[in-house]
């Protein structure tokens, strides 16, 4: 049984509709990358697969035991957070929010399992410095552990790598690869094509023209030919 | 010196001002760096002129028990105010602008019209900066201040880590299942109570200063959420409590040496955290 199953879904704002009769499948143990032009709704996505935002029509079904609330979402960093004054530690927590329910501290497990966290992202000797003063690619791996304490199972990633350098961003895919191959279903959200045919196995382009299906697929299909022309003469 | 304080110190009202004082401000101070990470460092401004007219309406009416209309106008601005930040036609710190001034004027004009005091600029000055009003609280006030003080510092101490959590990052919590509209609304409410009981501290024209200064002082010096929290209560309370001693030997009206002390502290904090940063690089 799929992790995800999306039915005719239409997203958007109020009345304005961004994409309609959406219609795709995350399986187990999937590496889906998101990828469309700026504007074409790929946020908008993200935030109705994890009921920010209510869908205009269709479902969103989950199964194979996934919980509502065991999905690690990695969102894009927002103004409020370049200047908090928040330790590591207090951060990659608060992702264990989500099994308190209304205890108001954490026990044991949820600090044990923040701790192997901050380990698995290589970032267990940064755990009382600042958020602040860290650089880019430290405050995505943090915002990944948080992530991590959140789910088991499935990890949502909104453009993981914008503002990283080169070298930090091929870290960061491999560390999101890393976590694939540990099992954890991945969606990623990218405007890099070329990273997301590198690493993920299954892809969704959303635009004028929408396609959904394995990476191989892709690269045969019109939709992936056109954008992929596209962004060879674009970026390089 | 010493005995002048003593002297002050045998009057009972003068000890009530003192616990009072250090209440409003260790509350003040819990929630000030929530709303100055949120951006609403101005709200507590904006509220406070709401109290204003709110304190108005119940001058004219003619209630002796003010906070019984203080206290519900102000929660309601409050909650209107947060609600609208997420989606308003009119963005949060227009609204606010526009609520506070729109209130402090109605508030005068009610009071200037109706009022049938003899001293009426007295009156509003007192209201707007605080001047005597804690040294006159009934002891019911006093009560009423301490208990909701205790309800403040007892519902902060529960939902830090949720209230920690909203304020980093309000979609990721509501993701991991926090209501985070609850407990911006639970923001909301504990925001307008702080600012009605520190209207009888400092006058509603100098709050903003009590919730912000030392939640701003804090964050020049500690990195982490909860060394900021806990010195800029410990930094309030401090400020308050020799704000106050300073004002009863000096004469000098409270509100404003309090704001006064505050500020030094923060021009402090700040050099500090300037000579801290320079020695880390």
């Amino acid at each position: 049984m799929a992790l995800l199953t999306i039915q005719n879904l239409s997203l958007g704002y109020d009345s304005h509709t961004i994409l309609e009769d959406l219609n795709f499948v995350v399986n187990k143990g999937d590496y889906l990358c998101i990828v469309g032009e700026n504007g074409s709704g790929k946020t908008t996505l993200v935030k109705t697969l994890l009921h920010l935002q209510e869908p205009l029509k269709g479902q969103i079904l989950i199964d194979d035991g996934l919980k509502k609330n065991e999905i690690g979402y990695l969102p894009q960093q927002t103004i409020v957070q370049k200047d908090f004054p928040a330790s590591v530690k207090e951060i990659v927590l608060s992702g264990c929010q989500g099994q308190c329910g209304l205890r108001p501290f954490y026990n044991k497990e949820e600090k044990a399992l923040a701790e192997k966290n901050m380990e698995r992202m290589g970032i267990s000797a940064l755990k009382s410095s600042c958020y602040r003063e860290l650089s880019g690619g430290q405050q995505q791996r943090v915002l990944l552990a948080r992530a991590l304490c959140a789910t088991r199972k499935l990890l949502l990633l909104d453009e993981p790598v914008s503002g990283l350098d080169p070298k930090v961003t091929s870290e960061m895919y491999e560390l999101i690869a890393q976590l694939n191959q540990e099992g954890i279903t991945i969606i990623m959200i990218s405007h890099d094509i070329a990273a997301a045919l590198r690493y993920a196995d299954h892809i969704l382009h959303i635009g004028d023209t929408v396609f959904f299906g394995t990476k191989e697929e892709y690269i045969e299909s019109d939709a992936g030919k056109f954008f992929l022309a596209q962004q060879k003469g674009g970026d390089i | 010196m010493l005995d002048k304080l003593g002297m002050y110190l045998s009057y009972p009202f003068v000890r009530y001002a003192l616990v009072v004082g250090i209440l409003i401000a260790l509350c003040s101070s819990l929630l000030g760096v929530t709303l100055v990470l949120k951006r609403f460092s101005f709200i507590g401004d904006g509220l406070s002129h709401v109290a204003f007219g709110a304190m108005a309406i119940a001058a004219v009416l003619n209630i002796t028990n003010n906070m019984v209309i203080i206290l519900p106008i102000t929660i309601i601005s409050a909650i209107l105010l947060l609600r609208t930040g997420q989606n308003a036609k009119i963005k949060g710190d227009a609204a606010i602008a526009m609520i506070s001034v729109g209130a402090l004027a109605f508030g005068y004009l009610l009071m200037n019209i109706f009022s049938t005091s003899s001293n009426l600029s007295g009156d509003v000055c007192s209201t707007l900066f605080g001047s005597t009003s804690i040294l006159t609280l009934t002891k019911k006030e006093v009560w009423l201040c301490i208990a909701l003080s205790v309800a403040v510092i007892i519902i902060f101490f529960l939902f830090y880590n949720k209230i920690f959590a909203v304020t980093f990052d309000e979609s990721f919590s509501r993701v991991t299942g926090i209501k985070a509209g609850s407990y911006n609304l639970m923001i909301a409410i504990i925001i307008a109570v702080i600012i009605v009981l520190a209207m009888n501290l400092v006058g509603s024209l100098l709050i903003s200063a009590l919730v912000i200064f030392p939640a701003l002082s804090a964050m020049r010096l500690f990195r982490s959420f909860k060394k900021v929290t806990i010195f800029s209560a410990i930094l309030s309370v401090v400020c308050a409590f020799s704000g106050m001693i300073i004002s009863i030997l000096a004469g000098t009206p409270v509100g404003s040496t309090i704001v006064a002390v505050d500020v030094f502290a923060f021009a402090i904090c700040y050099i500090a955290g300037m000579i801290k940063g320079g020695m880390l690089k």
